[in-house]
């Protein structure tokens, strides 16, 4: 402690005439990123950028990402597979280090981490941002051989899930019912089912209007629940059914041979395209470096994102507990950058900067019908809490609003267009 | 560049630092959460404006033009309204400095 503070001081003193070689032996860190969605890209990008003496490590398996966001337009057959895919190329001229490899296995006290390669990295400090996994088997009878046939689509990995899910919809007849099962909080990406409940109405609409969708949901209430429920009467009409988990729409079963969805008082739903969202956890690495809690989900300190469990790992995206922020890619983004400042403060000794985490989600209720909620959070000094700024962000306002929800359409095009070259360009 | 700035200060205390100091991390961070919607570095993209290199403090009115409802807007009252005066002087002075 006190060495931490007279070095702060000499540096302080001695303004950053004496301090250079101090520095650069400091900042030479080598920073080891595993993942490279929105958290861990933007860690990688936001590292290169303004840590240029760090030395920058990537560990993914795909050699591409493939977003989650987007892919409800690819369901709705409005956007391509290539649209949605982005390469690591970016990165790699930013001079980050891209490992093609499967992290397997963490040593936290020896800072060590082994791939599925046989490879073994030391780091000084981790960047984790491991996604999400499926909880298989949580409702019975789903597990990975069940999302062949009836898909998640909600991680992407190289696109398989999503273009199966398109396949499926495109080969439905005219009158079928694509039927939608919905996990209870929390879980990647809230407004997600929602947006893809629009989306898949969209591509019904126009090319199989006697077709219905049965959304069932372990919730009770959902994210923008009144914008979707008020854009789906207007754009269509009775095609869309909404189950709530009060009125029994809670899945528990699946039966993919019959392709039946079973739900908690024994109804069962046959449908002809099955969608299911099954409840989730962190990423399997983050539960098996003993990261997570009985949640499934990594405790962390809300200004670091340091895992509790852990010194020096730090986990952000879907797989931590993020208090009152959604799991989506924007708050991924966010705070990945603080995650990255955090860990550079942390190997001078410093605490971590000042923090405001910052999300916007749009979501597509037409294609040219877009909604959003707006969130600014802040932890509390300590990194036990974080809170939304008082009378701030919020829903995009309800009524009749033709031109606000055309122009949210056009900016949510801004968003994803933006966001991933910030993230690999 | 940032490290520049690892002198313990906050956010807030940066505004009247600001002329002579290259940014905190924290207002970096601040600022570049501008940048997912308006561009990297806040050079534009399609359907956001390109704010990169504009005035300091035509930014920040334009910004508390929006907190306070005077200026009508989709989306950026909403985000306004989560900064203070502070803030808001971190973050123009940021994004000022894009070229």
């Amino acid at each position: 402690m006190s060495n931490n503070i007279s070095r702060r001081s000499l540096i302080a003193a001695t303004a950053l005439l004496a301090a250079p070689t101090t520095l650069r032996a400091q900042t030479s860190a080598r920073l080891l990123i595993i993942g490279g969605g929105f958290g861990g890209a933007s860690a990688a990008s936001f590292a290169r950028r303004h840590y240029p003496e760090a030395q920058v490590t990537l560990v993914e398996p795909n050699t591409q990402f493939v977003t989650c966001p987007y892919g409800n337009l690819l369901l709705a057959g409005e956007r391509q597979i290539s649209h949605i895919t982005h390469s690591y190329d970016g990165l790699r001229a930013r001079g980050v280090r891209i490992l093609h490899d499967r992290a397997i296995g963490i040593d936290a006290p020896a800072k060590r981490v082994r791939l599925q390669g046989g490879d073994t990295l030391t780091y000084d400090r981790l960047i984790l941002s491991p996604g999400i996994a499926m909880r298989w088997g949580a409702i019975e009878g789903y597990d990975q051989a069940a999302s062949e046939i009836m898909p998640h689509a909600w991680v992407p990995g190289d696109g398989t899930q999503t273009l199966l899910l398109r396949r499926q919809l495109e080969a439905m007849p005219d009158g079928g019912v694509v039927g939608i099962a919905i996990p209870a909080n929390p879980f990647r990406c809230p407004p997600g089912p929602y947006e893809r409940i629009s989306m898949i109405a969209h591509y019904l609409k126009k090319h199989k209007p006697r077709s219905k969708i049965l959304a069932l949901d372990a919730k009770e209430a959902f994210s923008k629940q009144g914008l979707f429920q008020d854009g789906w009467r207007a754009l269509y009409g009775e095609m869309i059914e909404w189950v709530p988990g009060n009125r029994d729409g809670k899945v528990v079963k699946v039966d993919p041979r019959e392709r039946v969805l079973e739900t908690e008082f024994g109804t069962r739903h046959k449908v002809d395209v099955a969608n299911v969202i099954p409840p989730q956890s962190a990423g399997t690495i983050a539960i098996e470096a003993g990261l997570a809690n009985d949640t499934g989900w990594v405790p962390v300190n809300t200004r670091s994102f340091e895992a509790r469990a852990a010194q020096g790992i730090h986990v952000i995206g879907d797989a931590n507990i993020p208090g009152p922020m959604p799991k989506s890619g924007y708050i991924a983004h966010s705070t990945a950058k603080q995650a990255v400042a955090s860990a550079m403060a942390g190997l001078r000794g410093e605490a971590p900067p000042e923090a405001l985490y910052f999300n916007t989600c749009y979501s597509h209720v037409g294609t040219d019908y877009g909604i959003s909620v707006v969130g600014i959070f802040r932890p509390n000094a300590d990194g036990t809490a974080i809170a939304e700024v008082p009378n701030s962000g919020g829903v995009s306002p309800r009524g009749d609003l033709p031109e606000q929800r055309r122009l949210e359409a056009i900016y949510a095009d801004t968003w994803y267009e933006a966001i991933t070259k910030s993230m690999f360009g | 560049m940032l490290r520049l700035a690892f002198l313990g200060l906050s956010l807030c205390a940066l505004p009247g630092l600001a002329q002579a100091q290259a940014p905190s991390p924290a207002a970096a961070i601040a600022a570049e959460a501008c940048f997912g919607c308006h561009g990297p570095g806040g050079q534009g993209a399609t359907g956001g404006a390109a704010i990169a290199g504009r005035d300091k403090a035509e930014l920040a009115a334009t910004l508390i033009a929006f907190r306070s409802n005077e200026r009508p807007g989709t989306i950026m009252g909403r985000i306004a309204r989560g900064y203070s005066d502070a803030e808001i002087a971190a973050i123009a002075d940021f994004i000022a400095r894009q070229r």
